[in-house]
This record gives structure tokens, C-alpha cells and sequence, in this order.
């Protein structure tokens, strides 16, 4: 079924072995299930309950918790791993990682100054005229 | 080599080893561009976020209770669906139905609920085209409830599959169900990003 362009990488990806996720038993599923409960709960807990934690560490803990628990995921669920016969999945994820920062770190870059230029009085914006405060001042806060 | 010839050997390779490993690491890439599609999703709604357009923002609409019962049924069927795959390696067809059985309930439960949420949303009249915060809102988690549909109609049909059309439970079809358990933890991924951005940061 495959396009004949693709035999040769076939037969390479074939002797690497196992081309996506490895095999795993109860054990991983058990690791994983219970971190990710844990993390989970450690990230709904100080929103939920106010006062626990200061508020301004509400944000870095809640992102800091959800990049543990993705990766929690990926080793316990995807059978992510650093060896050989990973050596792609790893790479085109890696790939993907990178492409996902500069999206969504470029929109915020570019949209925070968008909104700067917008909020500066010096700068005779059309956006300042009409419905400006709506859209200039709220960006700030991102 | 001709390219006759290759077709002619690829096809007795195919037979001999069903050429699984191409099979789940194109699915693998297939992943990675989804990842970039949710990426794009999550920029919108992080430059949107606070756009509420004298509309509700996310403190007055999001209850965590609900959002809680939601991640954690996905977060279960995560579990299922990999004591499927176990079942699915040991070639153990009644271990594999009945664990997705069960996490096709789960995943069916957290469609609902969602499909619920979106309708006392839109009913209360904060629908996707009263700010810019709701458009975005309603576009990411729509998104990724879109694809937990889609995870569900495919996992109807590697049952039916199994069952109905009696499909051995052969080296293609383990592929086939790996390839879904791929998906499905994938989403529950995505999931740990909603909730963290979305609903946490939103309430906060």
C-alpha cells in the first residue's frame, strides 16, 4: 500500500526496531496514573482553595506542574525514551517543541508590543480613537 | 532496482513484518503537526485571554468541581486504554474490548459533559461571538473535544472490527490500536494545558 519512495526508509526503520511507542506493563501505567493525580490535585488545590499559596505563585506553580505532568505522560503513557530506536520520534518531537515556542512565544511578543505601541499616548494610534481602551488597555495584563 | 521490482519486494516485506514500525511512526508525525494546530490554538487564546469585550470573563463562568470530574475521567481512560494496549501485546482480544469498553465510556462521559458546559454557555448567551476571550475559548476546548469524537468513532470501529467482522487480532490490527493509544494519550495532553491555561489561570 505504502508508495515504493518509501521502501528504503521502511527497511531502515524496520532494523531500528520499533518505529513509535515501546512496550510497557501495568507498572508504567500505574506510575503514571498515580504522579499525574498527584500533580493534578497539586495544581486545582491552591486555585480552589484561596489562601494556601500566595497569589502570585499561583501561575508559575500551575505551569511549572503541567510541564512535569506532560512529561509524566509522555514517559509513563507514550513510552517516550532516549534510546536508538526512538531516535526520530524523539527528533520530530524535539522539531515540533521548537516550532510551538516560537508560535506561541512570537504571538505573545508581537501582540504585547502591538498593544504597548497601541496603550503609548505619544503614539496617535487609530485604535485610541472609538473602542481603544477596550483593546489597548486588558492586553497589558497578559 | 527497477521500480517494479521494489513494489514486488516491498509487497513480500509487508507480508512477512506488516512494516508496523512505518505505520505508527508516520502516525507518530502525524502527532507532532497536530500538536502544532493546538499550538496555534493556545497562542490565539493566550492574546485573547483577557479580551472579555464587557462580556463574562473566565472567574465567572468556569467551576473547577466540573472541570476536576472532566480531567480526571480523561485521565482514566489514559489508564484503560493502556491496559488495553497490554491486553492487545499478549493478543488477549477480551482483555482489549473490554478495556476499551470502558474507556470509550469514559472518553463518551467527557464529551458530554463538555457538549453540556458549550450549552449553558451559549444558552446564558456567552456564545462564541460575544468577546474575543469566548472565541478563543470556545475554539481551543471545541478543538480538542472535536478530536476526542473523532478518538471515539475510531475506537467504534476497531471494535467493530474485532467483533462483528471477526478481524484477527494480528500484528496489524496491535498496530492499529497502538496507533489510537497514541491519539488518545496525545489528547489527554492537550487536556493538561487546557485545564493549566484555560481553566486554572482563568479562575485564578
Amino acid at each position: 500500500m505504502d508508495h515504493p519512495a518509501l521502501h528504503g526508509h521502511s527497511h531502515k526503520t524496520h532494523i531500528e526496531g520499533s518505529g513509535g511507542a515501546g512496550h510497557a506493563g501495568y507498572g508504567a501505567y500505574g506510575v503514571g496514573f498515580a504522579l499525574s493525580v498527584i500533580l493534578t490535585v497539586a495544581a486545582f488545590y491552591p486555585v480552589m482553595v484561596p489562601g494556601t499559596l500566595p497569589a502570585g505563585w499561583i501561575a508559575p506553580l500551575i505551569a511549572t506542574l503541567a510541564v512535569v505532568q506532560i512529561f509524566v505522560h509522555l514517559v509513563c503513557f507514550l513510552h517516550m525514551s532516549a534510546g536508538s530506536e526512538q531516535r526520530w520520534n524523539v527528533t520530530a518531537f524535539g522539531f515540533a517543541l521548537l516550532v510551538v515556542f516560537i508560535l506561541i512565544g512570537g504571538s505573545l511578543w508581537i501582540m504585547r508590543s502591538m498593544s504597548q505601541g497601541m496603550a503609548d499616548p505619544d503614539v496617535p494610534a487609530v485604535a485610541t480613537q472609538g473602542h481603544g481602551n477596550m483593546s489597548g488597555g486588558n492586553m497589558n495584563g497578559m | 532496482m527497477s521500480p517494479d521490482s521494489l513494489v514486488a519486494h516491498h509487497g513480500e516485506f509487508a507480508e512477512d513484518h506488516s512494516h508496523e514500525p512505518n505505520n505508527v511512526f508516520g502516525f507518530w508525525l502525524y502527532l507532532m503537526t497536530d500538536c502544532i494546530l493546538f499550538a496555534t490554538l493556545f497562542a490565539g487564546f493566550a492574546v485573547g485571554r483577557h479580551q472579555y469585550a464587557g462580556d463574562v470573563s473566565g472567574h465567572d463562568i468556569f467551576d473547577l468541581k466540573y472541570v476536576g470530574v472532566e480531567t480526571a475521567l480523561l485521565l482514566v481512560s489514559s489508564s484503560t486504554y493502556g491496559f488495553a494496549m497490554i491486553g492487545a501485546y499478549q493478543h488477549k482480544l477480551n482483555q482489549v474490548l473490554v478495556w476499551l469498553g470502558i474507556t470509550f465510556l469514559l472518553g463518551a462521559g467527557f464529551v458530554g459533559m463538555e457538549i453540556n458546559e458549550f450549552h449553558h454557555l451559549v444558552a446564558e448567551g456567552h456564545g462564541p461571538d460575544r468577546s474575543a476571550f469566548l472565541s478563543a475559548f470556545f475554539t481551543l476546548v471545541g478543538t480538542h473535544g472535536l478530536h476526542v469524537t473523532c478518538g471515539l468513532l475510531w475506537m467504534l470501529v476497531l471494535v467493530v472490527q474485532l467483533t462483528v467482522l471477526r478481524k484477527p487480532l494480528d500484528t496489524r490490527y496491535v498496530n492499529r490500536l497502538m496507533c489510537l493509544s497514541l491519539f488518545w494519550h496525545f489528547l489527554d495532553i492537550v487536556w493538561i494545558c487546557v485545564f493549566s491555561l484555560v481553566y486554572l489561570m482563568g479562575v485564578r
